[in-house]
């Protein structure tokens, strides 16, 4: 199936694909109907779809060390862009973002904004360049661009740092996954995420990854649009939720004021008696209710980190020209763009369907025993993901009375809504594509730079093909169980590890990597600075933060990449001016990189 | 001048064309988020709730592909495209 002409056979495959899924998802309705237990449809919907995930990794097995890094260079521009969009959204899009909205509204969505804003910059700065350049990974171009070992292992340093507090995070969540749908304890349910995970990537490499991951947001999308689109229905809200929900924000308004949002305070005495992790509604849904300052700075912090992360910028190196490299990023952006737009509308839907006194779902306003006896409320509350208190002590559940995980956004919706079981069974495996795909590519760009960069090209130049393979492989399982044992701590939360990652990333390679291309005048010891600086001073200003600091200009442990990322371009500038200019070599380099035709920089076995 | 060092000037001056539409939907419009709340935007959301949630994402995606036609057609225009593949 993968031989031949499978490049060619893409659209029919992945048709044949995607129907199946939809057939089984209607197989799994059929069977709802007949008496399956809610149990049971979860455990068929993670198991049969990982299950489809291992048989894509094993059939692209490769012993080339150029399938292996770069898929063979010939990956289409729109699989590409699925590829990419499910390497970019990871279990933090997809569990927490709905829900980031829902209790945060226009303060997180600057995230929005950040996440997708970053692609204008990886496809007018980077990507079409580094595809020129020809490089298998990210620390390459920079050690090739600069030249000398030091560089070259900066930058697999911060690419480590930064990868790795990302992976532990979705680890994380694909256990969580797991650990809800096949209902075993979470410490276990870790490991089975990182087996599956594996399974994907270790017998092909970039080339695994990419046919997978392109089969995981096929299965991811539909599992977030199927659910928005139909509560929309259900409710009455409209059939296009994305254009017809405006009578529904301003109704949410209208229930703020109503319900006096923001003017009932709780007391700390109170609050101490909610389950760690749940929130109420505390801020506007859709009202401006964070500074310009407060919600640019998160955006850049996002659009530059997006702009520095490897395992985004290595899915480029896979596109068949430098030509489809830049509309590859077009599609990636379009293809994200259909799950984050919708995501405010799930928020819309979800909140509205709990608060809203005329809807027979809405809770507010009840008597707090009637809530306590509903279904859900008590599946949700069992899994503390749900808490109502009645803190006034009138027997009705006030808005400040209502507390929720952020997560319960995505996962509890269906049910509230009263959709089938099936769909939260497909959520469970949508969510569980999310975060593999993304640990997927993460573990890879960290196993491939450490085995590309630091083994080949520092410690063994004269290592053959199958031994670099080799070594590729064993540093991706051992990877990927540094990353489980982390997350099975369960030291941070998933949303804030996720944030930390692109801070790490921009401060150290933003810079180095952009300047490469569009300043001919940066050199080795420029970038050098440039990268040591950025990371150190950006981490440093984290723990500052972190330990109580008071930070300055509004930057805070969100954020602190603007910080590190400021630090590194002055560096590097300076650095770079008062040492000398690079050799005309590598300015000759720099000119070819700018034009698309013609040879790359590096060969095709490197 | 060089062929060469024309086509650079070219692709630099699109890089600032596109970075200033970049700019001004992801920095420079949410400067004035609560100025822009109570104007009406698209579909009838409130026009700042609107450009976070589609419009600004919305614009990126076309910017992109916009940007992705321009360099090619300056890369055509020098020479310099790749042949054959898409």
């Amino acid at each position: 199936m993968i031989k031949g002409n499978f490049i060619d056979n893409l659209p029919r495959v992945y048709g044949i694909y995607t129907g199946g899924f939809l057939a089984f998802i209607i197989i799994m309705a059929i069977c709802e109907q007949m008496g399956m237990t809610a149990k049971t449809i979860g455990i068929c919907f993670v198991a049969f779809t990982v299950a489809i995930y291992a048989i894509i990794g094993y059939l692209s097995r490769t012993a080339q060390a150029d399938a292996y890094y770069v898929a063979g260079r010939q990956v289409p521009t729109v699989f590409n862009g699925m590829a990419t969009a499910a390497d970019w959204m990871s279990g933090a899009s997809f569990v927490a973002m709905a829900g980031g909205i829902y209790f945060k509204g226009y303060g997180y969505m600057a995230l929005l904004v950040g996440w997708t804003g970053g692609y204008v910059l990886v496809a007018s700065l980077l990507a079409p360049y580094l595809r020129k350049f020809g490089c298998y990974t990210v620390p390459d171009f920079i050690g090739t661009r600069y030249g000398g070992n030091l560089a070259r292992l900066l930058a697999v340093i911060v690419l480590t740092v930064a990868s790795f507090t990302y992976v532990t995070a979705q680890i994380n969540a694909t256990g969580t996954i797991a650990s809800v749908a096949l209902d075993i304890p979470f410490q276990y349910a870790v490991y089975v995420g990182l087996v599956s995970i594996l399974l994907c990537s270790m017998l092909g490499g970039m080339r695994g990854v990419t046919w997978t991951q392109v089969a995981q947001y096929i299965v991811l999308i539909i599992a977030y649009l199927l659910p928005v689109f139909w509560i929309s229905n259900k409710m009455g809200a409209g059939f296009f939720p994305h254009f017809m929900l405006a009578d529904e924000v301003a109704r949410i308004a209208d229930l703020e004021s109503q319900f006096g949002l923001g003017t009932v305070k709780n007391t700390a005495a109170d609050l101490a008696t909610v389950p760690k992790g749940l929130a109420g509604i505390t801020k506007a849904h859709s009202a401006v209710n964070a500074t310009p300052w407060a919600f640019i700075s998160l955006a850049l912090a996002m659009m530059m980190g997006t702009a520095s992360l490897p395992h985004v910028m290595m899915r480029y190196f896979t596109t068949p020209s430098v030509k489809a490299a830049r509309k590859s990023v077009g599609w990636s952006l379009f293809f994200i763009f259909l799950l984050y737009s919708s995501a405010p509308m799930l928020a819309t839907l979800s909140k509205l369907s709990l608060i809203d006194p005329n809807l027979a779902t809405g809770i507010i306003g009840k008597s707090i025993s009637e809530v306590q006896s509903i279904d859900w409320y008590q599946n949700w509350n069992q899994a503390n993901l749900m808490f109502v208190s009645d803190f006034n002590g009138n027997g009705t559940l006030e808005l400040n009375e209502f507390f929720m995980g952020g997560k319960a956004v995505v996962l509890a919706t269906p049910e509230i809504a009263g959709l089938p079981y099936v769909i939260s069974g497909l959520v469970a495996a949508g969510g569980m594509a999310a975060a593999m795909s993304t640990a997927d590519g993460l573990i890879l760009a960290i196993a491939n730079a450490l085995s590309h960069d630091l083994y080949y090209k520092i410690i063994d130049p004269k290592a053959e093909t199958a031994k670099r393979l080799v070594v590729a492989r064993v540093l991706l399982v051992v990877i990927g169980f540094a990353g489980a044992t982390i997350a099975a701590m369960e030291i941070q939360g998933i949303l804030g590890s996720v944030i930390w990652a692109f801070d790490f990333a921009m401060s150290g390679l933003f810079f180095p990597l952009v300047l490469g291309v569009w300043w001919k005048r940066a050199n080795r010891e420029g970038a050098i600075a440039g990268m040591a600086l950025g990371l150190i001073s950006g981490t440093a200003y984290l723990i500052w933060v972190r330990n109580g600091g008071s930070g300055f200009l509004g930057i805070t442990q969100l954020t602190f990449g603007i910080f590190g990322s400021a630090v590194s371009l002055v560096s590097m500038v300076v650095v770079s001016l008062i040492t000398s200019a690079p050799d005309a070599a590598t300015q000759k380099m720099v000119d070819e990189v700018r034009v698309p035709a013609g040879k790359s920089i590096l060969g095709k076995q490197h | 001048m060089s062929k060469q060092a024309q086509h650079w000037e070219k692709t630099r001056g699109l890089l600032m064309i596109t970075l200033a539409i970049w700019f001004v939907f992801s920095i420079g419009i949410f400067l004035f988020g609560a100025e822009m709340e109570s104007v009406g935007g698209p579909f009838g959301y409130p026009l700042t709730y609107w450009f976070t949630c589609q419009g600004s994402l919305g614009i990126f995606v076309i910017l992109i592909f916009w940007f992705a036609n321009r360099q090619e057609k300056i890369d055509e225009e020098f020479g310099f495209s790749e042949k054959g593949d898409d």
